[in-house]
């Protein structure tokens, strides 16, 4: 990234809808690159993206965009973003090269200079054979390709793309991690990735931001965050697993069962010794009679954060 | 060897239009996509039929002076030119102004919009253009027309001349009818996502005053509540600066004042409606 100013900063931003809170009081900063955008649903990514680009005023605080103030220079922001929201949204009548050159004209560019970036950006996106087909016939995969054609026509600064990934079959999905990767790094386009899917991010992203029931959990970049000084290891044990747990807790460790029967254990601090871990995990298990099954060493990932940040682990 | 054209994404350093322009961009898009519609290319054609008919009129009138006592060209010909009009006003006010914002909505594209650098104002005014541009393509320009085709017919400013009024009169009648039909639909589309929803509020809104207006003639046998009615306070307007009598006993300037809170109405719900995001609380 040329510049290495930050690409957003939120100071103390609040904002709410009617009765409900969607962000309280969140100050962070999002560094230029590749950031991350992780929480559950419902805890205020899309709200944070949406105060970012002007559409909810926020109750307090200072959002600030590429060194501009939301709240002052909003067309100067816009010009400089895009969006690719999160629902589908298109606009009628049109196909595809004509909905994406509107959109570059909308966002400032001459007419001639609009077509031939339209062209251009379906073809990079991988809708270049489609791009004369009617919108409204387009698959959700196309349909989400077509809103990160229209978020990147007009060449911004930073991109906001908004759970990009939903409902795109493996291999569409696969494709648009691939185009997100090469946005962030070798294009030279600062994005805030916002998703529920650790994988993606972690895919995308060198930097996260975790909220959480409108405020930020943690923040910085992935390698650090997933490099604490602790390890994880994968556990399955037969028995009963509730005294196991409370017992892993009771000597320091942590831990959180996946989808798979596999639970996830979080053993912080220095390395005691080779294998030092796994004889405490075993001898743990000794205590309250469940088997270890399965001891494998893990990766910490992206996942481990979330979790660890947002309190499920 | 010609080089092989890159079809792949590349940073743009080419200009950039300074914002605030967006609105011509809504508006020419909008006036483009509703001229490829044939249908609605007969509508104008047939809203042009009325234009032919006092052209003929006008060029009788030229060439056989007796006729003007059975066809008079005067400021009233004029008056009942736009009365005419009225109903391709409300067709064309249907046809193009329905889907307007109400489409924009169903296709969640206010959050596109909204996302580049324009500002509501110029997206309600673009889509305003639009409306107002084919609704005085009904009213203003065959107005202005047969005003300069009297002239060309009869070779002289006469006309002109005896009646200053007519000229102003017709751009500030049009300015009235056009004005509050396109504020009024606008209105209509920013609250609904269905077109035919807002066609059936605006025919509505409409019809039902005007019923309103002639059950309560009939039962005070007074048109001192004409303000009920959209259509009779346009009239109502409208004859006055015509400077024809006032056909009901409401007050004109009343009737002026219902005009206005009607627009103001409308700029209203247009600024709660058309917003990036919708909040349900």
């Amino acid at each position: 990234m040329a510049d290495t100013a930050p690409a957003v900063i939120l100071d103390r931003v609040t904002v709410i809808y009617g009765k409900n809170c969607a962000l309280r009081d969140v100050s962070a900063v999002f560094p230029a690159g590749a950031v991350g955008l992780l929480g559950p649903n419902g805890a205020g990514k899309s709200t944070m993206l949406k105060a970012l680009l002007g559409f909810v005023e926020p109750a307090g605080g200072r959002l600030e965009v590429l060194g501009m103030n939301v709240a002052e220079k909003p067309l100067e922001v816009r010009a400089r973003l895009g969006y690719m929201p999160e629902t589908d949204g298109h606009i009628p009548g049109m196909n595809a090269v004509t909905f994406v050159a509107y959109c570059a004209q909308l966002a400032g560019l001459p007419k001639a200079d609009a077509m031939q970036r339209a062209h251009e950006t379906l073809f990079y996106v991988g809708l270049g054979e489609a791009r004369y087909r009617n919108l409204e016939t387009y698959s959700t995969g196309m349909k989400q390709r077509i809103k990160l054609a229209q978020a990147l026509v007009h060449d911004p600064d930073l991109a906001f793309l908004d759970e990009p990934t939903n409902g795109m079959d493996p291999k569409g999905r696969e494709e648009m991690l691939e185009l997100i990767r090469d946005i962030a790094h070798n294009k030279g386009i600062n994005l805030i990735l916002s998703s529920h899917l650790l994988p993606d991010v972690e895919y995308t992203c060198d930097h996260v931001v975790v909220l959480d029931k409108g405020t930020v959990a943690t923040f910085g970049p992935i390698e650090e965050l997933k490099g604490p000084s602790g390890r994880v290891y994968e556990v399955r044990v037969k028995g009963d697993l509730a005294p196991f747990i409370a017992a892993l807790h009771a000597v320091g460790m942590e831990c959180r069962e996946t989808d798979e029967d596999v639970m996830r254990v979080f053993v912080p601090g220095a390395l005691t010794g080779a294998g030092g871990d796994q004889q405490n995990i075993c001898a743990v298990a000794g205590q309250v009679r469940v088997q270890v099954r399965h001891l494998k060493t893990s990766l910490p990932t992206l996942e481990d954060v979330f979790a660890r940040a947002v309190g499920d682990l | 060897m010609s080089p092989i054209h890159d079809q792949s994404y590349r940073r743009y350093n080419g200009t950039r239009l300074p914002v605030g322009r967006n609105w011509g961009v809504i508006a020419r898009h909008g006036i483009r996509s509703m001229v490829e519609k044939r249908p609605f290319l007969a509508l104008m054609l047939f809203a042009w039929i009325p234009f032919i008919v006092r052209l003929v009129q006008l060029y009788i009138v030229a060439n056989y002076p007796q006729a003007g006592a059975i066809i008079a060209v005067n400021p009233a010909m004029f008056r009942e030119f736009l009365d005419q009009q009225g109903v391709f006003v409300f067709f064309t006010t249907i046809y193009v102004g329905a889907g307007l914002i109400a489409a924009d909505r169903r296709a969640n594209a206010l959050q596109i919009y909204l996302a580049k650098p324009l500002l509501r104002m110029e997206y309600i005014g673009g889509k305003l253009l639009v409306l107002v541009s084919f609704l005085l393509a009904v009213t203003l320009l065959p107005a202005l027309l047969l005003i300069l085709m009297q002239v060309a017919f009869s070779g002289t400013l006469e006309f002109v001349r005896n009646n200053v009024f007519v000229i102003p009169a017709v751009v500030l009648a049009c300015f009235v009818q056009v004005i509050v039909a396109s504020f009024t639909m606008l209105a209509l589309s920013a609250l609904s996502k269905s077109t035919r929803y807002v066609s059936l509020l605006y025919t509505g809104a409409i019809f039902f005053t005007e019923a309103l207006f002639n059950t309560l003639r009939v039962i005070t046998g007074s048109t001192r509540v004409a303000w009920i009615s959209i259509t009779a306070n346009m009239q109502q307007v409208i004859d006055a600066m015509f400077r024809m009598p006032a056909r009901y006993e409401t007050p004109v300037l009343v009737s002026a004042l219902v005009l206005l809170a009607l627009v103001a109405l409308s700029i209203s719900v247009l600024e709660r409606r058309v917003k990036g995001v919708e909040v349900v609380s």
